[in-house]
């Protein structure tokens, strides 16, 4: 029987009621009295030298209540970067100023010029629209090999060139692998790109500052993932507002997938405006906006190579990429291509030597950064399309040469500085070939061909890394922040509770699975149980939601606050019942004194906590709050296995997604209808990415994928239902849930299933392809089939 | 400015608003229906979609005078007065056919209109008929599930839960 609560329960969604009756609060829902509107004036130039920008036909326009510039700006510092590299040579970063409004050079289409407050929206577009710009075009830089060549033209002046470093990883293993390239009896190599996609959250961004003249205080309205960070980054680096003199509210959000992880400058600007014009200032992205203004995501091209003895043991991996920054450093950006990549360049297999080149590599193109999956996609995608290369040129079956290699002693150090705590890549395999139906694909492809289809089948396998981070580790690394997370429980004299939690929930419904957590150590009903987040002034302190981590490190946190509660509480039972505190235990919402028929319920010892009229104040304070910081000692390793059958029109080269099957190890598992859907949705950006999603700059840096009719985003009819399997559970071992996280799997899974099915559709039909780089259009599958 | 009427959710609705007045703007900033989302400005995504005189229409395509003495239903008006969700909001609830939200009302507007006309819809009917409503969430999978199951469709078959 399945549970109908607590962990391992499918509850259904307490979030869902709102949402599905038109009362969701989002941010753009939210109107603050006498607000003014602000629009934004972007570049429509890639590059270009600012001569002049002549506001005063727009000042005198209908409405116009302020119009500021660069120069008003000068007293504060720009958005800041999370996250310092330091390269192969010891050097850091080349790290650039990234000004709120565009300061002597605009550096790419999109990049806000000016900014036009007004008393209503229309007034403000219609005011910017007078704004005289004069600036003169530069040569721009959209390649990025082009931009590290010596004659290229520079994004930035005042650096040494469009490099931003040159990191290797491990740098030490850097001369053992080229030997074990000489070494081998086979190698592999695939020159591949990683394309660019634009993460597309369903709701554009949107922020309203608000200035309290009387308590001087600020308080920003945004579409964060990460509220508290935001405060920080913008009160601390920007605006030099304290943080007890700023408050930042993420009310519902619209989904994240990491583009509204970073902080923005409309963000400060909304704040900073607030201030200067004594009016709260609203700002709401238009999609157009969003395409040129929101971090875009992955963009890398790369080298791997694949060393294999006699016996196709894999022996070395090597990789080469140019990661993409865009024109300015967003929050975490250099920590993608590196931390998050390289770190997941060993994969599942027990390869004895790696060594990643990351060149990251500045153009004039909006600011790359995390989307979901983060540099473990881009990792995935080149170990499990250069494994599949391998076996297709050796002549072996590409899952059999998969499991001859998998890593399957746990703990497992790799050559790239972390250790798998727990896995088993032979299960999930296992697992796959069931779901899949693997053995019926002979007589499938067979249906297809009768048709006049040729059918392809993708196999792959991921690891990704979790739950960031142990602090200590990922400041050696460069980060310029702790990476734990924070929980308060507060429970009321009549027994139910508040749980104020750093994690943020936009679409993974911590409001029901938190509380079932809860419900389960207490014992008590899940309805007892409220979670607070996305307020700095409820929630005292968090590190958001990204990276697959919510439930890894602001659970953990969320079950340590608890354990406090339930150990205060015990004592508390324990002078109750006139027994010793050891000798209380909690079942069911019943504290009872071992071996003998006395109990209390939990309200009454809450009850108890408050009016302590019969209480032990000499040895504990009234009142039951806890909070607890919890920091990872580890990151948490999901794995899985992906299988995608392929059908290729022959005529046109249209693919068609025919099965989608996953078979994941996620550890412990809360709700497994939440599990499900995150999966689904990863799926579905994967297969995203593998056949319709391509950001297009031109070579003069125009954005061309700049809308919904331009760039092509999954529809329903693009994608099929999918066949996952979270049954294979190996508990993370070091965080007290033994959960290791679900949210990016999908998405670091399937890229490479898709392309490996159609390479596979393609070698069937007799036709030499080995590589055919994503979005695989049906114009590049013919071209590559006809080439 | 001029003055336009209308009637939304089965209440009377009017306002002065400007020519270029959208009826998506109309609902959420003159009525305070800020169920009905903007989550693009092509009147490619959906999120925006309600029924004018019966039959889903993307609100950010649409005047607000020219939905003048038309009847307007919103997300807003689908659940039954007590609150209790209709059966495609009921579906898309038991079937997990949501996560953020933000595409939702235009999602259930669509299925609504959708079940109208075809009240047995196949999967391929459902994905088709969905062309014009993006989500980024859910892979569509649990969306497609929820509006077949709110047909009174047996999906306990359909691909692994």
């Amino acid at each position: 029987m399945p549970k109908d609560s607590g962990i391992g329960a499918s509850p259904k969604r307490r979030e869902d009621v709102r949402f599905l009756t038109g009362n969701g609060n989002y941010t753009d829902d939210i109107n603050a009295h006498g607000q003014a509107y602000v629009h934004f004036l972007r570049s429509d130039l890639a590059h270009g030298k600012i001569n002049g920008i002549d506001t005063a036909a727009a000042e005198a326009m209908p409405g116009v209540v302020r119009i500021f510039t660069a120069a008003d700006f000068e007293a504060v510092g720009g958005v800041p970067c999370g996250w310092q590299i330091t390269d192969r040579h010891g050097e850091v970063m080349q790290e650039p100023k990234h000004p709120i409004l565009a300061e002597g050079k605009v550096r790419h289409v999109g990049e806000a010029i000016a900014a036009v407050v007004a008393d209503s929206p229309e007034q403000a577009r219609d005011a910017a629209e007078a704004i005289e710009l004069d600036i003169e075009e530069l040569p721009a830089v959209i390649d990025m090999k082009a931009a590290v060549a010596d004659s290229s033209v520079k994004v930035h002046d005042d650096l040494t060139s469009n490099l931003c470093f040159d990191w290797g990883f491990v740098e030490e293993n850097r001369e053992a692998v080229e030997q074990a390239f000489q070494d081998a009896a086979h190698v592999t190599t695939l020159e591949l790109i990683n394309n660019r996609l634009i993460a597309n959250p369903m709701e554009p961004r949107v922020a309203i500052g608000e200035y309290n003249r009387s308590s001087d205080d600020s308080t920003l309205y945004t579409t964060s993932q990460n509220p508290h960070v935001i405060r920080l980054l913008m009160g601390a680096f920007v605006l030099g507002i304290p943080e007890h003199k700023l408050r930042v509210v993420a009310p519902d959000v619209g989904g994240g997938f990491g583009t509204k992880i970073f902080h923005y400058a409309e963000e400060a600007f909304c704040t900073f405006a607030a201030k200067a014009c004594n009016r709260a200032i609203k700002w709401t992205s238009s999609r157009s906006e969003a395409f040129m203004s929101d971090a875009h995501g992955r963009d890398h091209v790369s080298k791997i190579e694949l060393a294999l003895d006699a016996d196709n043991n894999f022996t070395a991996v090597r990789t080469d990429t140019y990661a993409n920054m865009g024109a300015y450093l967003s929050t975490f950006a250099p920590a993608v291509p590196t931390w998050l990549h390289g770190i997941l360049m060993a994969g599942n297999y027990k390869t004895p030597l790696v060594y990643v080149n990351v060149k990251a590599v500045f153009t004039n193109t909006v600011p790359v950064d995390a989307y979901r999956g983060a540099g473990r996609p881009e990792a995935t995608f080149q170990l499990e399309r250069v494994v599949d290369k391998a076996a297709r040129e050796l002549g072996v079956d590409p899952i059999a040469l998969r499991r001859q290699n998998f890593i399957t002693e746990f703990p497992y150090a790799t050559p790239v500085a972390v250790e798998y705590d727990t896995g088993d890549y032979n299960a999930t395999m296992d697992k796959l070939e069931e779901i899949a139906d693997l053995s019926g694909f002979a007589t499938r492809r067979a249906a297809s061909e009768a048709k006049g289809k040729i059918r392809g089948l993708g196999v792959n396998c991921y690891i990704e890394a979790c739950g960031i981070a142990p602090s200590n580790l990922v400041g050696q690394l460069g980060a310029r922040a702790g990476l734990y997370e924070s929980a308060t429980v507060r429970v009321n004299a009549t027994g139910g509770l508040v749980v104020m939690t750093g994690s943020h929930s936009h679409g993974q419904g911590h409001e029901t699975a938190f509380p079932q957590v809860i419900a389960e150590m207490i014992g008590i009903d899940e309805s007892m149980i409220e979670i607070v987040h996305g307020d700095t002034a409820k929630v005292p302190m968090g590190m958001g939601t990204y990276g697959s981590r919510s439930l890894a490190v602001g659970g953990s946190a969320m079950v340590k606050a608890t354990e406090k509660i339930i150990a205060k509480a015990k004592k508390i039972a324990a002078h109750l019942m006139e027994a010793a505190d050891a000798d209380i235990e909690l079942k069911d919402g019943q504290f009872s004194v071992a071996g003998t028929d006395k109990s209390v319920a939990w309200g009454d010892v809450t009850l108890a906590a408050y009016v302590p009229h019969n209480y032990p104040l000499e040895d504990i304070e009234p009142g039951l709050e806890e909070t607890a910081f919890y920091d990872p000692s580890n990151f948490t390793y999901p794995s899985g296995a992906y299988a995608c059958e392929v059908e290729v029109d022959p005529d046109t080269g249209k693919v068609s997604i025919e099965r989608f099957s996953a078979a994941d190890d996620f550890g412990n598992i809360v709700n497994p209808m939440i599990v499900d859907g995150q999966v689904h949705g990863g799926i579905g950006q994967g297969i995203g990415q593998a056949l319709l999603e391509g950001c297009v700059y031109d070579e003069n840096g125009q954005l061309l994928s700049a809308s919904f009719m331009d760039y092509a985003m999954p529809r329903a009819d693009d994608l099929p239902f999918y066949a996952v399997d979270h049954s294979c559970q190996t508990p993370c071992t070091h965080n007290p849930l033994g959960v290791k996280g679900c949210g990016e799997a999908g998405a670091i899974g399937s890229p490479p299933a898709v392309v490996n099915a159609v390479v596979d559709a393609l070698q069937s039909a007799g036709k030499n392809v080995t590589h055919i780089d994503m979005p695989l259009s049906p114009g590049r599958v013919w071209a590559a089939m006809n080439g | 400015m001029a003055k336009v009427s209308m009637t939304v959710n089965g209440k009377a609705a009017s306002a002065e608003v400007e020519g270029r007045t959208l009826l998506v703007s109309f609902l959420r900033e003159e009525l305070g229906l800020t169920g009905t989302h903007v989550g693009c400005d092509t009147s490619q995504c959906g999120a925006c979609v309600v029924h004018v005189d019966g039959k889903a229409v993307k609100s950010c395509t649409m005047l607000a005078l020219e939905a003048e003495g038309a009847e307007v239903a919103t997300i807003e008006g689908q659940a039954e007065p007590d609150g209790t969700l209709n059966t495609i909001q009921a579906a898309f609830r038991e079937h997990h056919g949501l996560q953020c939200g933000f595409c939702t009302p235009g999602m259930v507007m669509s299925a609504a209109a959708l079940l109208k006309d075809n009240p047995k819809p196949s999967e391929q009917d459902v994905r088709e008929y969905l062309e014009g409503n993006l989500c980024r969430c859910t892979g569509y999978h649990n969306i497609v599930k929820s509006i077949m199951a709110a047909s009174g469709q047996d999906v306990s078959a359909l691909a692994a839960e």
